[in-house]
């Protein structure tokens, strides 16, 4: 496997106006020629069937939900990070460049991370031109917040929503190109294959959900927004149906897989209360603020939090983290709690909860003052588990949140199968170790409105694509694979559901084994065991599982089977991963990888590059290839949050 | 936290050109604190052991922002809990031993396609005649170049914070889906990036809502009622006065 990123030579501010310069052109008479497959529809994938579209390519665009508006970016809060240096509080593309790259623990590419922080400032324009609602102020200019990990006041917003904003606004100029005819839009079709021509992505086979039916597709380029895998764990942040199927279906058609163990793990969510719960929810992160975490001194203290005096409580971030104390990043905050927990000390039902306690914070700015900026906050979290956090601390656990590894790609976001490119969360560029807050929208939509389209016209424009029709041997042979694949699925299903396991009992079991293994703080020997046990995990979905119905309809099930199939596969080369990276980064702790004082130790000299898992087929293990990361423009620095 | 035993009746019906009917389940140990879609996991799991068919439910960010989610409880859309959609609705809001009726969203332009599962896509089709700014990307003034008075901006969230779930139509005597088409054409009339096309959006969207055999709005108000983010139907008389001024001097 080669991995050549193509980054530009020259200086860092330079390298992207360079490249969109020396990178080729297909003239606009041309494009209509030109077919462009898109799957996914959150703000990567719709921004760039829109930007493709509104070019003159022919653009076929495929999701999974009844609707292009349902892509999962649309549950994102906070907001979106540009460089535009509104408030004047020395903001700049460099600035925003050096806290993303030191965010991510200095384990991303410079190039890429530069171009994000420049193409910035262009989004915030574009989405304000389609009409998106950001917070304003009383005289008309754009508002502005801080968020994690800055100094500066650089994250848009709308709401609490500005997600759904976001994605509305790509979703209106995606639906403006489906209205002229320069999208055909395949709705509720999940995406089970790529289609490899002479070496070339040439299309994809997909399922129709609402039919059962297999389906193939061609075109002259595919290009992926298929998010993120933290689905991989059962429980996540992430929406029901987000998996890792397009980007494992195009990995074991030889694309380098980057980083699969780089998780986030967000500290501030409302924690598992039963074995029925089917996902958790993320409270925002600006809580810490104001709320002090704490649990009780003493191991197994029942008592109600009102009833525990202060010298009983460990307020253990303020104690351990002084001048950080409650705004530690999320992985230190996200560590400690599974630490306090792990001790015996958590609270609430489960022991698998720490409180953020809002009395001091009412105490010194009164009621009024709290609800106001929390108010939205503390009635979601009501509405879900019938506290309030006026009167009682909130209970909060990490859940994980975000995958930061993907499919590895070069700087025009090819994956190593010539004409297959990743854009947003499915691919691992910009983030490195570790996301900062309000970073993911502004990635997705540098990725498709700003940076795809220069890409896919280089390639067609240096490579000559033979005519197809979508009939070859190749796509014939990637439907029977598939169909092959549900018939695997469902066979043993025929004789009932007796002494049988359903598809959820599996998935849950996988992701118990990746939440204690593979989660926060990993160690080599726990890792070991991880890989050991997945064999048997893997040995009882395809002999126990049985799926209720056909394959020739609609089968909610068989659409989860078939993506915890996947999971369970990909999940070897997440702990692979993780075993293969013996230091502390991001969002990770390394047991054997410590200062004296419990934190995190980064080791530069062996681990400065990013792992690419190369698939084999058969039996053998996977492969793993280096790509390494040079540091010519800024000097990685160890964190510290003492 | 306590646990309830229920008496569910849910719509099955296998297909769209299928008879449906109301099957009638019970289900013991239903946690309180389960939310409405974990309650029919639950039931799901049950069927799937017994070799029956679960119940088909369109679902997905289980956050109350996708819109993806949706059915009728007890006659009333997303369920008795205000400003909620399904995901979001818990079980303590129902008591030990009652009977509960579950149905698809039911309106003439959303057509049942399994169990309590439709097809929405005329919605779609309404924000793809006109529910947009036409900008390409790229070459865009900068942000700040228009101001934008904040209570507009903020009047402009309050309609564009719609997540396209239905509940409006599935609740309106006449099946319309005035205040759906009215959010997005308020939130563009609202902003200075939408006036340029104002008139041409409004002719367009509402012919585009007749077509997809949609009704007409006549006040019953059955749809503010139930919509999961609180649209108000101040926005169904924007959206009259937007298409009275342009049918008027479009003509």
């Amino acid at each position: 496997m080669e991995l050549n990123s193509r980054v530009p030579s020259g200086p860092l501010a330079d390298k992207w106006n360079n490249h969109k310069f020396s990178n080729k052109l297909v003239n606009p008479a041309n494009r209509r020629k030109y077919k462009v497959i898109v799957v996914g529809t959150g703000l990567a994938g719709a921004s760039a069937s829109a930007t493709l579209a509104e070019q003159g390519y022919e653009v076929q665009t495929f999701c999974i939900q009844d609707s292009p508006r349902r892509a999962h970016s649309i549950a994102a809060q906070g907001g979106i990070n540009a460089a535009k240096n509104y408030q004047n509080d020395g903001d700049s593309v460099h600035r925003l460049f050096y806290d993303t790259i030191k965010g991510g623990d200095f384990r991303a590419r410079e190039a890429n991370v530069y171009r994000l922080a420049e193409v910035s400032n262009e989004i915030i324009d574009q989405c304000v031109a389609q009409g998106v609602p950001f917070a304003r102020e009383y005289g008309g200019t754009l508002a502005n917040r801080s968020f994690g990990g800055a100094q500066v006041s650089r994250t848009f917003y709308a709401r609490g929503q500005t997600g759904q904003q976001l994605l509305l606004g790509a979703y209106s100029a995606l639906s403006r190109q489906i209205n002229a005819g320069n999208v055909k839009m395949f709705n509720r079709r999940e995406m089970m294959d790529v289609v490899l021509v002479d070496g070339k992505a040439r299309g994809i086979t997909v399922r129709d959900v609402m039919t059962g039916k297999i389906e193939s597709y061609y075109a002259d380029v595919v290009i992926l927004a298929t998010g993120g895998y933290g689905n991989a764990y059962f429980l996540s942040t992430n929406a029901m149906a987000s998996n890792v199927t397009a980007a494992w279906r195009a990995h074991k058609k030889g694309a380098g897989f980057a980083n699969p163990s780089f998780v986030q793990i967000h500290p501030t969510c409302i924690p598992v209360h039963g074995d029925y719960q089917s996902k958790l929810t993320l409270m925002s992160e600006s809580l810490r603020n104001d709320g002090r975490v704490w649990v009780p001194r003493k191991v197994g203290d029942k008592r109600r939090p009102s009833e525990i005096p202060e010298e009983d409580r460990d307020y253990y971030l303020e104690n351990k983290y002084p001048s950080f104390g409650n705004l530690v990043p999320r992985d230190v905050a996200s560590r400690n709690a599974k630490e306090q927990c792990d001790e015996g000390k958590g609270v609430g039902n489960t022991g698998l909860a720490v409180y953020l306690d809002f009395a001091d914070a009412i105490k010194r700015d009164g009621e009024e003052t709290i609800l106001k900026k929390y108010g939205n906050l503390f009635q979601m979290y009501e509405k879900i588990t019938d506290s309030n956090p006026v009167e009682e601390p909130m209970l909060i656990y990490p859940a994980v949140h975000y995958t930061m590894g993907g499919l590895w790609v070069d700087y025009d976001l090819m994956t190593t199968i010539p004409g297959l490119f990743a854009i947003g969360e499915c691919n691992f560029s910009d983030h490195g170790a570790n996301r900062l807050g309000a970073s993911a929208l502004m990635q997705g939509l540098a990725d498709g409105y700003f940076i795809i389209a220069t890409s896919v016209a280089h390639y067609l424009a240096t490579n000559s694509l033979e005519k197809i029709l979508g009939s070859e041997a190749p796509f014939k042979d990637s439907k029977k694979e598939v169909e092959d694949r549900i018939d695997k699925l469902l066979q043993n299903s025929a004789d009932g559901p007796a002494g049988k396991l359903t598809v959820d009992e599996v998935h849950k079991e996988l992701g118990r084994l990746l939440w204690d293994h593979c989660g926060m703080a990993r160690e080599g020997g726990s890792l070991e065991k991880a890989l050991k046990e997945l064999p048997e995990i893997k040995k009882k979905f395809w002999d126990n599982v049985y799926i209720p119905g056909n394959g020739k309809d609609l089968n909610q099930s068989l659409e989860r089977a078939g993506r915890v199939a996947d999971f369970v596969e990909f999940a070897e080369i997440m702990i692979r991963d993780a075993l293969a990276r013996n230091e502390s980064c991001g969002c990770h702790l390394r047991e054997e990888s410590q200062t004296e004082e419990h934190e995190a130790k980064r080791d530069d000299e062996n681990y400065t590059h990013v792992s690419v898992w190369e698939h084999i087929s058969g039996d053998e293990a996977p492969k793993m290839h280096k790509e390494e990361l040079k540091f010519e423009f800024v000097t990685p620095s160890q964190r510290s949050y003492k | 936290m306590s646990s309830i035993n229920l008496t569910l009746k849910i719509w099955r019906q296998h297909n769209s050109d299928a008879l449906g009917n109301l099957e009638t389940y019970d289900l013991d140990n239903v946690h309180t604190d389960m939310s409405f879609l974990e309650m029919l996991d639950i039931l799901n799991e049950k069927l799937t052991k017994e070799g029956k068919e679960p119940v088909a439910f369109d679902h997905d960010c289980r956050e109350g922002i996708c819109g993806m989610c949706g059915a009728v409880i007890d006659g009333v859309a997303h369920g008795p809990e205000k400003e909620v959609t399904l995901c979001q609705l818990h079980m303590r809001n129902f008591s030990k031993g009652d009977t509960i009726v579950i149905e698809p969203f039911r309106s003439r332009a959303f057509p049942v396609k399994k169990d309590l599962l439709v097809d929405r896509s005329a919605l779609d089709r309404i924000i793809q005649s006109g529910g947009y700014v036409s900008v390409n990307t790229g070459g865009t003034p900068d942000g700040n170049s228009l101001p934008i008075p904040s209570s507009n901006a903020e009047l402009a969230m309050d309609a564009a914070a719609c997540i396209g779930c239905g509940a409006c139509v599935a609740s309106c005597p006449n099946g319309a889906a005035m205040l759906f088409t009215s959010a997005k054409i308020s939130q563009l009339a609202l902003l200075p990036q939408g006036h340029a096309e104002r008139q041409q959006r409004a002719l367009s969207m509402v012919a585009q809502m007749d077509e997809e055999g949609f009704g007409n709005c006549t006040n019953a108000k059955e749809c503010e009622a139930v919509c999961p983010k609180g649209i108000s139907i101040r926005n169904i008389a924007r959206l009259n006065k937007e298409y009275l001024f342009a049918a008027l001097t479009e003509g």
